[in-house]
């Protein structure tokens, strides 16, 4: 350990202030905190500080988003060798999906963190972690063939545009992995929408149909699938949204360590599933529904990227409300909206990244009238004290 | 039914090092300094020159401001040095005293039958509001103001804290009289706070009203009590004292002595000596050290949450009953961020098993433990604050100087203290007292 140090900081020296590469230390600095904690020491304030700091907080979220990664990886491959009628063991089937996808991680993480890196030396701040999430998040929300230079096109639009036009990390309004892939579905529909892009390669058999459940249910088509089929995720669509029971581990590990904030999750699935309870309810009313509004309410939870969009993206902390009030309400509309875009819009077969994005907007509103719910008690004791003295 | 703070939300950090409650005499101080930037926002205007004989009790300078608040010398000897910095702002008062103390005499008053006017002059041309703050802004007090209330608390959460049941035990007869003293500097109440869950004699002062306190830190902080009590509007001024600066003000009606005897507790996991050593108000660091080397430790005057940093050459601050030496932290940890690693750094978040230990003493040191980041995480702060505020808001109105924000969201109820265990607990280790304090200083000048 102490040879490497010894190594870093030598490595470190033209960085010093006053040398010729001082401009880039931010760069060299994310290298050296990422081996080590730094030795920097209090100098203002408290004088001793708590072990957690922004890094360990994001690994944590890379940790909680492994066990959906990786079988995201599995059922790509699943989904691909099924179309083609063959039977392959895990491993096969999980290196066609590695094949597939870890190139599209290190591509988002490449021309991501290069961006990050570059606003940090261009700025004069250390490199925020946050990136380490949304680096992971953008490939793991993506339709399984997506070109490329599309997964790259789509991190600049987010890094550039959702976050530093808005000052960098922690002043972002939208979720950048959400803005991610917005541009993608926007830019490119065709590579994101359809029932040709959900299963590696589909295009190549003839006569598949690589559709999602959302999907067929909105043609009218039948859903060969049952509920225990959408829990455990082997179903085509977006690499690793599929498995609840993986998204649902991972929420495990969140809420447990409190990196994710449990209000937002609850009151998701609540919202949800009260809109799916009223949809379900619309035939007793007298209105015939269609089969996305009489899709059990409890298949809508755990089909398409509503789990995976409420446990990873709406909690977002920095484009998330940030009361405690504001949280539950934030959640709960989230959950609602994802399923109405759902069922009621039939160009959008899924709705859950349109609901985060516009609830992302809408945040900072929630915020406002809770904190005014403050505010206003504090003017009221004002306005009582001056009664009583007048 | 006497009244109670009962606090849920904030932290009790059980750290290692406490000091013993055995008391003894500290090496006697050459030199004593009284530090003017310890009276925030004051400027001095010096009554004294260099190589003035002082006695205890005499007058060393006045507010430029205010020339009703008097400050006074804690020994008597002689002005040895005015150590000035920059703009020729005066740092340090040095005063080499004598072998036996000479005090001034300012006569013996009875607090009570006095006239209310009366107490207050005497309190303030005496050096004796230097012991009271006011809040909001946390400054000294005015003399021209007459608060609403009064606050003090003996009951002392921050970690490592010394007690004050102990320090206070042989003074309480002048711990008496000083808030009888302090009834008559009000309209309103004098409020004193106590452990709720401890017997002690401080629960039957009288001409006061007794509030039981309960909860972790930050339960002990008079800021806590006001809140709870009487919170402060705008407009209103209320005045805090500490506890063992009551006892001093009551010491010097009785006897007419100015008598600035202060209990410093030594604590720390870096300590040797760890015990209350009696000394007085600016006494010499080294003195508190029973010889110990503090190479390599970071000597605190005060807790561990507020203290100010000292040299083993400098000198107590005036307000500090504590000694806090713990070691600097300037070592690397490899690969220190992932979690669950290095349980045995004290941590709130739940991503460090520590929490599994609730009754483990934690060693602690000066590292940062990571590197300042922006704001992200949210809803950890509220966990430590137990005032009715919104403090991650309160602090980004601060760092944009929004003073109708500020005023909104309660400026005027803070005090930096308050925010100290946000400053151990967030994630992007922003500086929250820091960025507090000059939300505050921000407010003296923009509304005063």
């Amino acid at each position: 350990m102490s040879f490497i140090r010894k190594k870093l900081d030598e490595i470190k020296k033209p960085f010093e202030p006053g040398n010729k590469l001082e401009k880039y230390r931010p760069a060299i600095n994310a290298l050296d905190t990422f081996l080590f904690v730094p030795n920097h020491t209090t100098q203002k304030g408290a004088h001793i500080r708590d072990a957690v700091d922004l890094k360990r907080t994001m690994i944590t979220v890379v940790l909680a988003l492994i066990p959906a990664l990786i079988f995201g990886m599995w059922n790509t491959g699943h989904q691909h060798f099924m179309q083609l009628g063959e039977e392959v063991g895990f491993m096969e089937a999980f290196i066609h999906g590695a094949w597939k996808i870890v190139p599209m991680i290190v591509v988002s993480y490449a021309v991501g963190l290069g961006i990050e890196f570059i606003y940090a030396i261009k700025r004069g701040h250390e490199v925020n972690e946050g990136y380490l999430v949304t680096g992971l998040l953008i490939p793991m929300i993506m339709p399984v063939d997506i070109p490329l230079w599309m997964v790259a096109l789509s991190v600049i639009f987010a890094v550039l545009i959702g976050k530093e036009a808005f000052g960098g990390t922690g002043m972002n309004i939208l979720n950048p992995a959400l803005t991610a892939r917005a541009f993608a579905f926007f830019a490119y529909p065709t590579y994101m929408s359809g029932n040709e892009v959900w299963v590696s390669e589909a295009g190549a058999v003839d006569k598949i149909s690589g559709e999602t459940i959302l999907g067929k249910l909105a043609a009218g088509t039948e859903v060969p699938f049952e509920s225990i089929h959408m829990f455990t995720g082997v179903i085509p669509g977006s690499i690793a949204e599929t498995s609840t029971l993986c998204i649902l581990a991972g929420a495990l590990l969140l809420m447990l360590t409190k990196v994710a904030d449990w209000r937002i999750i609850v009151s998701g699935f609540i919202g949800a599933a009260l809109m799916g309870l009223l949809l379900n309810a619309l035939p007793s009313l007298g209105v015939e529904g269609n089969d996305l509004t009489n899709f059990a309410w409890y298949n809508h939870l755990i089909v398409g990227g509503l789990a995976f969009g409420i446990v990873f993206m709406a909690t977002d902390p920095v484009s998330a409300a940030q009361t405690l009030k504001g949280k539950w309400i934030y959640g709960l509309l989230i959950g609602l909206l994802a399923i109405m875009i759902r069922t009621l819009n039939p160009a959008y077969p899924e709705g859950i990244m349109l609901s985060i994005l516009l609830m992302n907007v809408f945040a900072p509103t929630i915020d406002h009238y809770v904190v005014e719910g403050n505010v206003k008690k504090r003017k009221k004791r004002l306005q009582a004290k001056t009664v009583k003295t007048a | 039914m006497p009244k109670s703070v009962k606090v849920k939300r904030g932290l009790s950090l059980n750290l290692k090092g406490e000091a013993e409650k055995i008391l003894v005499d500290a090496p006697k101080s050459k030199i004593y300094t009284i530090k003017p930037p310890n009276f925030h926002s004051i400027v001095p205007k010096m009554v004294v020159k260099e190589g003035a004989k002082l006695k205890a009790g005499d007058e060393l300078f006045f507010s430029k401001y205010s020339d009703k608040t008097r400050f006074v010398s804690p020994v008597s000897g002689t002005l040895k040095e005015i150590v000035r910095g920059a703009k020729r702002r005066v740092l340090e008062l040095r005063i080499e005293a004598d072998a036996s103390i000479d005090y001034k005499d300012f006569g013996v008053m009875d607090p009570l039958s006095a006239s209310k006017e009366e107490v207050k002059e005497r309190v303030f041309s005496t050096g004796l509001g230097t012991f009271i703050q006011q809040r909001p802004y946390d400054i000294l007090a005015n003399a021209e103001d007459t608060p609403k209330s009064i606050f003090v608390s003996t009951h002392n959460t921050a970690p490592l804290g010394a007690s004050f049941e102990f320090v206070l035990k042989a003074k309480m007869k002048h711990f008496q009289t000083g808030l009888n003293v302090l009834s008559q500097l009000t309209e309103g109440k004098v409020y004193v706070g106590v452990d709720a869950e401890s017997a002690s004699e401080l629960k039957s002062v009288e001409n006061v009203e007794v509030v039981n306190i309960n909860g972790p830190h930050p339960a002990g902080l008079v800021g806590t009590m006001i809140h709870e009590i009487e919170p402060i509007n705008q407009g209103e001024r209320v005045w805090t004292v500490r506890a063992e600066d009551v006892a001093i003000i009551g010491e010097q009606f009785t006897t007419g002595k100015f008598n600035a005897e202060r209990i410093v507790a030594v604590a720390g996991n870096a300590a040797e000596e760890r015990k209350y050593f009696k000394t007085l108000i600016g006494a010499e660091v080294k003195t508190l050290l029973s010889g110990q080397n503090p190479a390599g430790c970071r000597l605190i005057s005060g807790d561990v949450l507020t203290g100010a940093k000292v040299e083993e050459e400098g000198y107590i601050d005036y307000y500090a009953n504590e000694l806090t030496i713990i070691p600097e932290g300037n070592h690397y940890r490899m690969f220190g961020w992932l979690p669950f690693k290095d349980n045995n750094i004290h941590s709130m978040s739940k991503t460090s098993l520590s929490w599994l230990f609730p009754k483990r003493k934690y060693d602690v040191d000066t590292n940062l433990n990571g590197e300042e980041r922006a704001l992200v995480v949210t809803g950890e702060m509220e966990e430590v604050m137990p005032l009715d505020i919104y403090p991650m808001q309160l602090i980004k109105a601060c760092m944009a100087g929004d003073i109708e924000k500020m005023e909104n969201l309660g400026i005027y109820e803070v005090a930096p203290e308050d925010f100290a265990l946000i400053d151990y607990t967030n994630t992007s280790k922003i500086e929250a007292q820091e960025i507090i304090r000059q939300g505050l200083d921000l407010m003296i000048t923009e509304v005063g």
